[in-house]
């Protein structure tokens, strides 16, 4: 699964921020830390303040705060205010009538949706954090099944 | 039957072993939060879990103030799935009214604690990809998806419940 630029900038912030949610952070400062385009982060900072998730703070010494419940605010919650999650059907080419092939296709590809859905809906930002700060392994993990997909492709 | 208190969690809070005598409250607390009343079906989970193999079987309850706020079911089973050894949770419930207090988290911990003098490392469960509260939950005691798929087909001539 990939995700849109503008949703892994979004939880970049987010998980950034709540990590400590009393601190400040200017969006530059994130920009650096994840080598990622600051004037893309800045949109996405502005569609997360509307959304509620942080507040801004103008001025010197401003910057963004975490303004969500970490307990209770999920992946998905982050992930659909940017883009729907789940399969785009077929490429969008889809035939008008629906062939046995077409729905086959369609239930298999379902599966795998509800089962994204399910991950993204159960993890919530401090189960997040917990993972980020706990489990190091974990993300080593990640990292290197990541690389053994790119290696296979 | 005597009762083993496996740990004074947080004030007031007590993990232990479920006596037949708690049933009502498991019963009660289930039918709370489901919508139906199982008297055989927990009596039945009482009688495999609380009172045979109890080395390998576990069957807790959260006590507070004398009154059962939650419990939780498991055992340590080996091969099943070509696993070797590892701890199952069956089921774990909450009083509605007493979550966010950290009630399931001491009964998650106790239980494991009860896998580990087993000698396994491994913890699993299932559940329904719907139940997002109890899968948040098992999230947020560090769970994450294992190598098992679960697959289902339904027999011919069958229907949807």
């Amino acid at each position: 699964m990939k995700l849109q630029k503008a949703t892994s900038f979004a939880l970049f912030a987010v998980l950034e921020l709540a990590a400590a949610p009393t601190r400040q952070l200017a969006a530059a400062e994130i920009a650096d830390k994840y080598g990622i385009s600051l004037h893309h982060l800045a949109k996405v900072l502005r569609d997360l303040g509307r959304a509620g998730l942080v507040d801004a703070a103008r001025g010197v010494g401003g910057g963004y705060r975490f303004a969500g419940n970490p307990k209770r605010l999920t992946l998905m919650d982050v992930i659909e205010l940017f883009e729907p999650i789940g399969s785009d059907g077929l490429g969008g080419d889809e035939p008008r009538q629906p062939t046995d092939v077409v729905r086959a296709l369609r239930l298999v590809l379902n599966e795998i949706d509800e089962h994204a859905l399910a991950t993204f809906r159960s993890i919530t930002i401090s189960t997040m954090l917990k993972i980020v700060n706990q489990r190091p392994w974990l993300a080593a993990l990640g990292e290197r099944k990541a690389r053994k997909r790119a290696q296979r492709g | 039957m005597k009762t083993a208190v496996m740990g004074v969690a947080r004030a007031g809070l007590r993990i232990r072993p479920t006596l037949a005598a708690d049933l009502p409250a498991i019963i009660g607390l289930d039918e709370e939060v489901t919508g139906l009343a199982k008297p055989g079906y927990w009596g039945d989970l009482f009688e495999r879990f609380g009172n045979r193999r109890r080395d390998r079987r576990f069957f807790l309850v959260a006590e507070g103030q004398s009154r059962v706020e939650g419990f939780v079911i498991g055992e340590t089973r080996a091969w099943e799935f070509g696993s070797p050894p590892c701890g199952w949770i069956f089921a774990i419930q909450v009083r509605p009214k007493g979550r966010l207090k950290g009630v399931g988290t001491e009964l998650f911990n106790a239980i494991c604690d009860c896998f580990r003098k087993t000698g396994v490392v491994i913890v699993r469960t299932m559940l329904a990809r719907d139940n997002t509260t109890i899968l948040s939950f098992f999230r947020s005691q560090g769970m994450m998806a294992g190598p098992f798929i679960e697959l289902e087909t339904m027999l011919e001539g069958g229907s949807p419940p």
